[in-house]
Order: C-alpha cells, then sequence, then structure tokens
C-alpha cells in the first residue's frame, strides 16, 4: 500500500505536466509486392510526459519497436503511417506533427538526436565498427550545435565520465569492438544525451547484456532521467524491468495497445485478458505453501495476416465470446489514465470498482 | 534419449532417401523460378546440341576453300522470294554474288547480289560423312542444289572458307574444351579440396597457401608460358588434351576451394559425426554421406567455372599459343580478326567472338540461378 | 599494426620466391636449353660460333649441372647483380628490355585501377540505395555483359568501330613523333588521347566486378543498425551513406583488389598484343613464341612480382582503413 502513497502525488503533478510527446490514433502499415499489407500498429495512442517514463511491453513482433521507431520516422520504406498524428511539443515551442514531416527533411533532422533521441538495443551493431566511439559521439554535437571538433572532444568525454565509463578520454579513441557489452551500451547512453534532448526512446536497451550490467544500466537511465528531466519511453518485453523503471506501462499485442494506465494500476488490476495471463506468468516469491504454478498463454501468437477483425487476442483468450472475433473493442476508459481494449469491459460496465 | 537414437537408425536410410529425391525436385522448382536462368539453359543446351550434330547443321567442311569467294560477305537465308507481281512464295534461297574491283586495295569485292537467287535445300543431300564420328550420314540441315554455287550464310574468310561452318565446329572444339578442362579440374578439385577439408591439419594450411598462390599468378602469362613449351609437332589431338590439362592447372582451385569450404563445414555435422559412431570409413563417409549433401553446390560451382575455361582457351588460341590452325575454335577463328584492316572489310569474322559472349553470358546466369537453387539459405 | 606489415612482408617474400620458382620451372621447361638454342641460332644466322664465349655463358649459367644449381645462379644474377639473363632473340641483357615495357604496363595497369574505383564507386552505391530502380537494373545488367565480353574481343570492337567512325586505327601509347621525348603536357595529351582506349578496356571486367561486390557489400550493411542510429542522430540521408554504411563497405572492396590484380595483369597481356601498346605483353608473348625463355621468364616473374606486391599494398591498405584488421579483433 506504500506504493500507493508513492503514486498519487505524482499521479497529481502529472496532472498538471503537459504531454511533450502524444501519438494519437496511429496505425502503421507494411506493404510488400508478394503478399497483402500488414497492419502491425493499429491505432495505438501513447503521451510521454517530462521526468516520465512510459514503458512499451509485448512480445516480440507485437509492433512495439516498430511504435518507437515510428516517433523518429526510423521505419523502412515498405512501413507507412496510414493514420493518426505524433505531436511533439517541447516547451515554449510550437508543436510539430512528426508524422507529416517529410523524410530526410531539416526540420526531421533538427528533431532526430537533437530533441529526441534513441537508445537500441545491440549496442555492437548499432555502433559503427569503423569509427571511433569519441567519433561517432562528437558528431552530435557538431551536427545540432555546430560544435568544433575540438570542444565536442572535450563534451564527449565529460558525457563519457557521466554515464561511467572509466578512462573515459582514452576510451573515447577506442573502437565499439574493443569496449564489454556494458561500457559499449553506456557509451551509446552518452551519445543519445550529448544534445541533452527531451525525449529518449531506449528500445530494448537491456535486452542483449547480462543481468548484473542490465541492472546498473537500468540504473543509470534512472539517475540520468532524474538529472536531465527528459521523458521516455522504454521498451522491453521484460515486466521486471518495467516494475523496476517505468512510471506508465502500454501493453501491446499484435499491432494493439491493449491496456495502458500508471504501473500500478495495471500491475496491480490488469482489465485486460492478455495482461491478466502475462501477470500470472511471471514467478512471484511466495513462501513454499503459497506457491501457485505459473500459467502460461495457451496457444501461440498468430501471424499478422491471420489475426481476427477484431481483438487480436480472441484466438487465445479464455473469455472469449461473441463479438471479439469480428468487432474491434474500443478503449475503454476507466478512470485515472487506464484504458484497456476488451468487450468484457463494455458488456459488464461494473464488475469490479476501477 | 539414447534408446530413441537407437531406434531411430534403420528408419533413417529410407528417410534420407526420400528427402534426397524432393530436394532434387525442389531445386529443379526453385531453379525454374528465374526466369533468365531458365533461358540461360535452353540456350546452352541448344549450343551444345550445335556442337553435338556440328557436322549435320554445318552446311560444308571447316577446311573446305575456295579461292574464288575470299571474304565473300554473309548472304544471309531468305525463305520468301517475291516475283514480278508483287506476291510472295516459300522458295528458300540465297543471293548470289556480283564482284567489282577495289583499285586502292588491288583485290575483288564481292556485293550480294539479289538479283541472283540460289535455291536452297533443306535436308539437302551431301557426301556421306560420320555424325559425331561414329554414325554414317549423308544429308546435311541445309545445302545449296546446284553444286558449284556459292553458299556463305555468314560470310566466307581470307581462304573462302564457310564461316558459319567453322563457327558451327569451333563451337565443338571450345564447349568441349571447357567441359573437359571443368572436369578434370572437377576430378583434382574435388580429390585435392576433399582432403584437406576432410582431415584438415598441415595438409589443409599447405594446400590453402598452393592455392592462395595460384591465384595470386596473373594466368594469362602462365598459361602462354606452359603454352608456349609445347612441341610444335604434337597432333592436334595432344594438343587439344594439353591445352585441357594446362587450363586445368589453374582452374582446380576454385573447385578445391569450394569443395573444401563445404568438407570443413560439414565435418562437424551432427549426421557426419554419427556415421562416424556408427564405424563407417572415412571413404564410405564421404562419398555417402557428404558429397550427396553438397553435390549441388559442386554443380553449381562447375557450372561456373565453365565460361573461364572458354575464355581462357579462346585467348590462348587467340594469341596462337593455344589450338593450332588445322583446329577451328572460336579463339583460332579469332585470330583471323586481328588485323584491323581485314577486319574493316569483313567485320563478319567477329562472329565467333558473339558467340563467345552469347555462351558465357548464358552459362553465367544458368549457373548463377543453378547456385541460388541449390542454396536454399543463400536468400 | 607492425605485427602485420611484418607478417605481410614475410609471407610476400615468400610467395617472391615461389614466383620466382615458378618463372624458372617455364624457362627449363622447353625441350633443349637455351645455349644449344642459342648455339643453333647463331649458325643458322651464319655467323661464327666463340667457343670462349659459349664456354663463359656456361659458368654463368650453370649449363649441364643439376637443376638446383641453374636456379641459384639465375635467382643469385638476379638478386645481386640485377641480371635477368641474356635475350637471344634480341642479343641484349634483359633488362635493358624489359623495364620501359614494364613501367608501360604499371601505367596503364594503375591508370585502368583508378578509372575503375572512379566508375565503381558512384555506380555501386546508387544501384545499391536504389535498389529495384531501373539504374539498378541497367548497372547489373551492364555488370553481366561486362564480365561477359573478352576484353580482347571488346578491343577488337572498339577498334573495328573507330576504324568505321573516325578512320583511325587505334593503337600504340604514343603518336610516332612522342615515343621518346620528355614529359610534357603535349606528351600526356599525346597519351591520354591514345591510353584511353586500353584503360577502357582494361578497366571494364572490374568495374562490373567491383560493382557487383560494392552493391552486394553494401545492401548488407545498409540493413545493419548502426545505419539507423546515424539516421537517428540527425544526419542527413546523403552523409548517413557516405560516412558509415559506404565506409564500412569499403573494407571488403580495397580487399578485392588482391584479386582483381592478376586478372587486370592478364588482361593487359592479351589487350596489349591486340592494341600494340609497348607493353611487357607483346614482348612475353614474342619471347615465347621464339623460345627466347630468359626474357619470357624475366617477364612472367615480374609481372607475377606485380601482383605480389599489389596485393601487399591492398593488404596494408585494408589494415590501415579497417581498426578490425589493425587491431587483430575477428
Amino acid at each position: 500500500m506504500g506504493c500507493v502513497m508513492r503514486l498519487i502525488p505524482m499521479g497529481g503533478k502529472n496532472m498538471t505536466q503537459k504531454p511533450i510527446l502524444s501519438i494519437a490514433d496511429m496505425s502503421i502499415v507494411f506493404s510488400s509486392p508478394d503478399e497483402a499489407d500488414i497492419e502491425a500498429v493499429r491505432q495505438v495512442d501513447l503521451t510521454l510526459t517530462p521526468g516520465k517514463t512510459l514503458a512499451l511491453v509485448g512480445e516480440s513482433g507485437c509492433g512495439k519497436s516498430v511504435t518507437a521507431r515510428a516517433v523518429l520516422r526510423l521505419l523502412d520504406k515498405n512501413a507507412l503511417i496510414q493514420r493518426g498524428s505524433i505531436t511533439f511539443e517541447p516547451k515554449g515551442e510550437k508543436p510539430v506533427d512528426i508524422a507529416k514531416l517529410k523524410q530526410d527533411s531539416l526540420p526531421l533532422r533538427a528533431i532526430r538526436g537533437n530533441q529526441i533521441s534513441m537508445i537500441f538495443q545491440e549496442p555492437m551493431s548499432s555502433l559503427s565498427p569503423v569509427h571511433t566511439i569519441g567519433d561517432q559521439i562528437d558528431e552530435m554535437m557538431t551536427i545540432h550545435e555546430g560544435l568544433k571538433p575540438k570542444q565536442a572532444r572535450e563534451r564527449t568525454v565529460a558525457l563519457l565520465d557521466q554515464v561511467g565509463i572509466p578512462g573515459a578520454r582514452e576510451r573515447a579513441d577506442a573502437y565499439p569492438f574493443q569496449l564489454s557489452g556494458g561500457l559499449r551500451q553506456r557509451a551509446m547512453i552518452a551519445m543519445a544525451l550529448a544534445c541533452k534532448p527531451q525525449v529518449l526512446i531506449a528500445d530494448e536497451p537491456t535486452t542483449a547484456l547480462d543481468v548484473t550490467t542490465q541492472a546498473q544500466i537500468l540504473d543509470l537511465l534512472r539517475q540520468l532521467q532524474a538529472d536531465f528531466g527528459m521523458a521516455m519511453l522504454f521498451i522491453t518485453h521484460d515486466l521486471g524491468v518495467v516494475a523496476e523503471i517505468a512510471d506508465e506501462v502500454a501493453v501491446m499485442y499484435l499491432g494493439d495497445v491493449v491496456e495502458q494506465g500508471s504501473v500500478f494500476d495495471v500491475f496491480a488490476a490488469p482489465k485486460h485478458p492478455y495482461t491478466q495471463a502475462l501477470m500470472s506468468s511471471i514467478p512471484k516469491m511466495a513462501r513454499k505453501a503459497d506457491r501457485v504454478r505459473l500459467s502460461p498463454i495457451k496457444g501461440t501468437v498468430p501471424a499478422p495476416k491471420d489475426r481476427p477483425e477484431g481483438c487480436a487476442f480472441t484466438s487465445r483468450c479464455p473469455h472469449a465470446f461473441e463479438p471479439c472475433p469480428t468487432i474491434r473493442p474500443a478503449r475503454t476508459d476507466l478512470g485515472n489514465g487506464h484504458h484497456a481494449r476488451c468487450h468484457l469491459l463494455t458488456r459488464v460496465p461494473v464488475e469490479e470498482p476501477a | 534419449m539414447a534408446v530413441e537414437t537407437m531406434t531411430d537408425i534403420p528408419v533413417s536410410t529410407p528417410i534420407k532417401r526420400a528427402k534426397r529425391e524432393s530436394q532434387t525436385a525442389l531445386m529443379w522448382r526453385r531453379f525454374k523460378r528465374h526466369r533468365l536462368a531458365l533461358v540461360s539453359l535452353w540456350i546452352v543446351a541448344l549450343f551444345y546440341l550445335i556442337a553435338i550434330l556440328a557436322e549435320f547443321l554445318a552446311p560444308h567442311d571447316p577446311g573446305a576453300y575456295s579461292a574464288r569467294y575470299t571474304y565473300a560477305p554473309p548472304q544471309g537465308l531468305q525463305l520468301f522470294s517475291t516475283d514480278e507481281n508483287g506476291g510472295w512464295r516459300f522458295f528458300p534461297h540465297v543471293n548470289g554474288y556480283s564482284t567489282e574491283v577495289d583499285r586502292e586495295a588491288m583485290r575483288r569485292i564481292f556485293v550480294v547480289d539479289p538479283e541472283i537467287e540460289i535455291p536452297v535445300q533443306f535436308l539437302a543431300p551431301s557426301d556421306p560423312y560420320l555424325l559425331a564420328g561414329v554414325i554414317p550420314m549423308s544429308v546435311k540441315l541445309i545445302g545449296v542444289t546446284e553444286a558449284r554455287a556459292p553458299f556463305y550464310i555468314l560470310g566466307a574468310d581470307r581462304l573462302g572458307r564457310d564461316l558459319l561452318s567453322r563457327l558451327i565446329h569451333g563451337t565443338r572444339i571450345s564447349l568441349s574444351i571447357g567441359l573437359a578442362g571443368v572436369t578434370l579440374s572437377l576430378f583434382f578439385g574435388i580429390i585435392i579440396g576433399g582432403f584437406a577439408g576432410y582431415y584438415g591439419g598441415w595438409f589443409d594450411s599447405a594446400v590453402m597457401r598452393v592455392i592462395e598462390f595460384i591465384r595470386s599468378m596473373p594466368t594469362i602469362p602462365l598459361w602462354l608460358g606452359l603454352a608456349a613449351a609445347m612441341p610444335k609437332d604434337w597432333s592436334a589431338l595432344q594438343t587439344y588434351f594439353a591445352i585441357t590439362i594446362i587450363l586445368s592447372l589453374i582452374g582446380w582451385t576454385e573447385l578445391a576451394r569450394v569443395v573444401r569450404g563445404r568438407f570443413l563445414s560439414l565435418r562437424t555435422e551432427d549426421f557426419v559425426t554419427a556415421a562416424q559412431l556408427d564405424g563407417a570409413s572415412d571413404w564410405r563417409i564421404i562419398t555417402r554421406h557428404m558429397v550427396p549433401s553438397f553435390m549441388s553446390h559442386i554443380i553449381a560451382a562447375a557450372t561456373l567455372a565453365i565460361p573461364g575455361m572458354i575464355l581462357a582457351e579462346t585467348a590462348l588460341s587467340f594469341l596462337g599459343l593455344g589450338l593450332q590452325a588445322p583446329i577451328v575454335s572460336w579463339g583460332t577463328l579469332l585470330q583471323d580478326a586481328q588485323n584491323i584492316r581485314t577486319l574493316a572489310s569483313a567485320p563478319w569474322l567477329l562472329a565467333p567472338g558473339v558467340c563467345v559472349v552469347i555462351i558465357i553470358l548464358s552459362m553465367n546466369f544458368f549457373g548463377d540461378g543453378l547456385r541460388d537453387a541449390a542454396d536454399p539459405h543463400g536468400r | 599494426m607492425l605485427g602485420f606489415i611484418g607478417k605481410r612482408l614475410i609471407a610476400m617474400i615468400l610467395t617472391m620466391w615461389a614466383v620466382s620458382f615458378v618463372a624458372f620451372a617455364i624457362i627449363q621447361l622447353p625441350p633443349g636449353d637455351y645455349l644449344t638454342t642459342y648455339i643453333a641460332t647463331l649458325a643458322a644466322n651464319g655467323d661464327r660460333v666463340d667457343p670462349a664465349t659459349i664456354e663463359a655463358l656456361r659458368r654463368q649459367y650453370g649449363f649441364g649441372e643439376p637443376y638446383m644449381i641453374q636456379y641459384w645462379k639465375w635467382v643469385s644474377g638476379i638478386i645481386f647483380r640485377g641480371d635477368f639473363g641474356q635475350s637471344f632473340e634480341w642479343e641484349a641483357p634483359v633488362t635493358t628490355l624489359i623495364w620501359g615495357r614494364l613501367g608501360n604496363s604499371i601505367l596503364l595497369e594503375g591508370l585502368a585501377v583508378i578509372v575503375m574505383w572512379l566508375v565503381a564507386l558512384p555506380i555501386g552505391i546508387y544501384a545499391a540505395v536504389r535498389k529495384y530502380s531501373l539504374g539498378d537494373y541497367l548497372a547489373t545488367i551492364g555488370g553481366f555483359i561486362g564480365l561477359a565480353i573478352p576484353n580482347f574481343f571488346f578491343a577488337l570492337i572498339l577498334m573495328y568501330l573507330s576504324f568505321i567512325w573516325f578512320g583511325e586505327t587505334i593503337g600504340g601509347l604514343f603518336s610516332p613523333g612522342m615515343e621518346n621525348a620528355r614529359w610534357s603536357p603535349a606528351r600526356v595529351w599525346d597519351f591520354l588521347s591514345h591510353a584511353w582506349a586500353p584503360i577502357l578496356v582494361l578497366s571494364m571486367a572490374g568495374t562490373a566486378e567491383l560493382i557487383r561486390i560494392l552493391r552486394a557489400n553494401l545492401l548488407d550493411e545498409l540493413k545493419k543498425p548502426y545505419v539507423t542510429t546515424a539516421r537517428a542522430k540527425g544526419l542527413s540521408e546523403f552523409r548517413t551513406i557516405m560516412k558509415y554504411p559506404v565506409r564500412v563497405a569499403l573494407n571488403p572492396l580495397v580487399s578485392t583488389i588482391g584479386w582483381l590484380l592478376p586478372a587486370l595483369v592478364s588482361s593487359s597481356v592479351i589487350v596489349s598484343v591486340v592494341l600494340n601498346l609497348p607493353t611487357a605483353g607483346p614482348l612475353l608473348l614474342r619471347s615465347l613464341t621464339s623460345q627466347d625463355m630468359f626474357l619470357a621468364g624475366a617477364i612472367i616473374m615480374l609481372l607475377g612480382m606485380l601482383t605480389v606486391i599489389g596485393t601487399l599494398i591492398s593488404d596494408l591498405l585494408l589494415a590501415w582503413i579497417d581498426p578490425r584488421i589493425r587491431y587483430g579483433s575477428k
């Protein structure tokens, strides 16, 4: 219950803070010459607030990475943001719809790396193998802030120091393959933070790392968020990581955000059967007598082309009924920013108090 | 687990056989998807058919010369004739020549004269000959009815020999030398590369060094040096085989590399380990288990090696150090086209080069398609 | 880095030794030894054969002695005295015959390499970045044709076309008056007006090959996450591609020089014969047909050395541009 005490005041602050990035009703369609189009992301709504972390959770292939990449328009050519908007509204500036910006245009490039930056999953392959770490970080400041190489390098060394890389000055001249996985990811973080971005997108930044390093990187990110005050979109498939780092969470399944809300609400009282199933599939610490057998989710994720018109989870849902396969459940407001897409919620509106 | 594997063994042989059959079918299906490769396959097949049926297809003997028609231009072949009323009539014929005298060059020039029509007959009777050296025949695909009439569809060379006939016979030599060279290279390549890949160790590294060394040498000078050492008095057949061997001396390296690479990667596969644990001999493992599993790759690699052989033979013969005069190959034919004066007045002598380009293009496309089809993992 | 260079140098010396062995074997291949041929030629020309000269030659080259000793005499002559032996056809030391021609060979081949890269780089990058565009298809088709046309055939066609269209015979590297002139703008111009044809012919196959490799490499690299990282940094598309994937794709391309060179040297021999260029090629052909084996062996060896040195340069270049090799990562 102590958690509630912590969350309520923050929730109150949430009301006053204007969102810095809001994705509204965004759909992304992949087309290929051989097959039918695939709607990889369906009408997603997300908002990021300065100083807060939104975790986007889901199995691989659910569209969470695609959503994240869409924010910086980093999708491949065969992907199209078919509908919706990505409104970016930095403090004291006019809002911009990133979804409408032209690829390779100046306004888009001025946002990328400068105001919104990104950390990737594989620090090894996400850094160029033939350029030094320093070279790759310097570049951020030379292109966005017009720093001279010397000045940029000074800032780079300071940054590397800040993200906890020992011997920063020498390491700046190292190549990615000369660093350990954890150090590489720290360098990647330093790069993302080089221009003090207002939004940081972290695409599974800890997945490729071992557990100890994972914890260190999470700590680092949390601390840097406190220092810089940026909003963070954190992509992961690990519910443990969500609990550790996020303020809010959005659960994705096959392109749908099935449930979203504050971490406390969603973890404590999941409303969507998928979220419920996810929660019961993570091991809990309990006394031996209280231990329950983990219940995996039945069946497998269907291929995107076999996804039903209605709720994507129909094929595996224990509660599925008539409207599920055909009618798409609406985004139901459950109060306190908690939303879910499920027909159960509309059929029995007041099943239990939220 | 152990019990399971035990019971698997008797079943595994029939399963494997079934899989191999379907693999060939699968390969063919994948291959057919490459339209360019499929077309190329037909072109290659056509060329080889020409090579086999050379005597039947060639209207003349490749060595038959005629001092009357030196550098006679191509007549082309016309199937229809127009009569006075402008009507059409099926009348296969070629046009005869009229002569002019080039006072500058002091020689006669032939011009195709549309007024003269020389009737042409399909399946024309001819002097008896042996098709492919075995089947006695006395009919050719095409011929003129008047015995003495000029018949040069693709033109004539310096000695008034029919270029088409020489081209057809040259196809036989050039294509067969490519095939023979690759067969020989394949033989060396499989043995050397197989040993290196299967046993590894010092032999492998020694072989790799040798291959690297040979591949770092410029081939033409080397080939020339070797070819120049051939005694001048060798017979046509001896030269032919000598050239084949010379080409294979360098050609085996690429195939050995492919075979070695395959062996190296297969050596650690479970089915090889399983066979070893069964007590199968090395020979049996190599011939029954490993070679069938990469035969398709080897065939693809060998196909891709043929164009290089053909090119090499053509180049050597063109330079005069490969096949020698009485033998007709594309390379020896192109030798006639070396002189720019000759070339300017008889550009049709370049025709063998066009054949080289076509066969190499088709072989490359065909080989590429084969390789893609053989490698399910490659894209 | 120093260790790497050292290792390469040792490998190069070993390869050169092997090259010299091959060249010597070729010298020895024709039946009968050089001296017998020499005496026969002299006698055929009606010259008086001086027994003293013959005896001196016999001692110098160790004729009649075991092959290893002959080899040593030959090779030590080259190493210590720069003496490649005697050309009996030209009746002159081999060294006086080959250097100028070899220089021309190196010049032509070097220029061909430069042209290859200049042409292949933009086309290869374009073809990869605009995959399946019209330009890509044209480049691919052009590449296939470029690889399928034998270089000497291409040279013949070029000769024919220039004769038919411009009434000129292309061939040679200099106009008659310019052959021995000193280098001057006029001579450079004269050289270029002759050399474009051989350079075009020589670089065609290599260009096609380079385009194909660059396109394939670049297509691989363009899919790599670091390209997305570069885009996410806010770099322009052009700079993203040029600084990152192109830079990485260049590495394997540099190492291809190693095996493009042998082919280039090979084709320069045959193209030089067709276009009648004063390079090592025609001299080699002539020496081989007349069994002037010391000259032929020297040329074969030097051409072999040329590719060995070229490969060494490409190796060092690769180590210089690729830190993964410089620092010995996998």
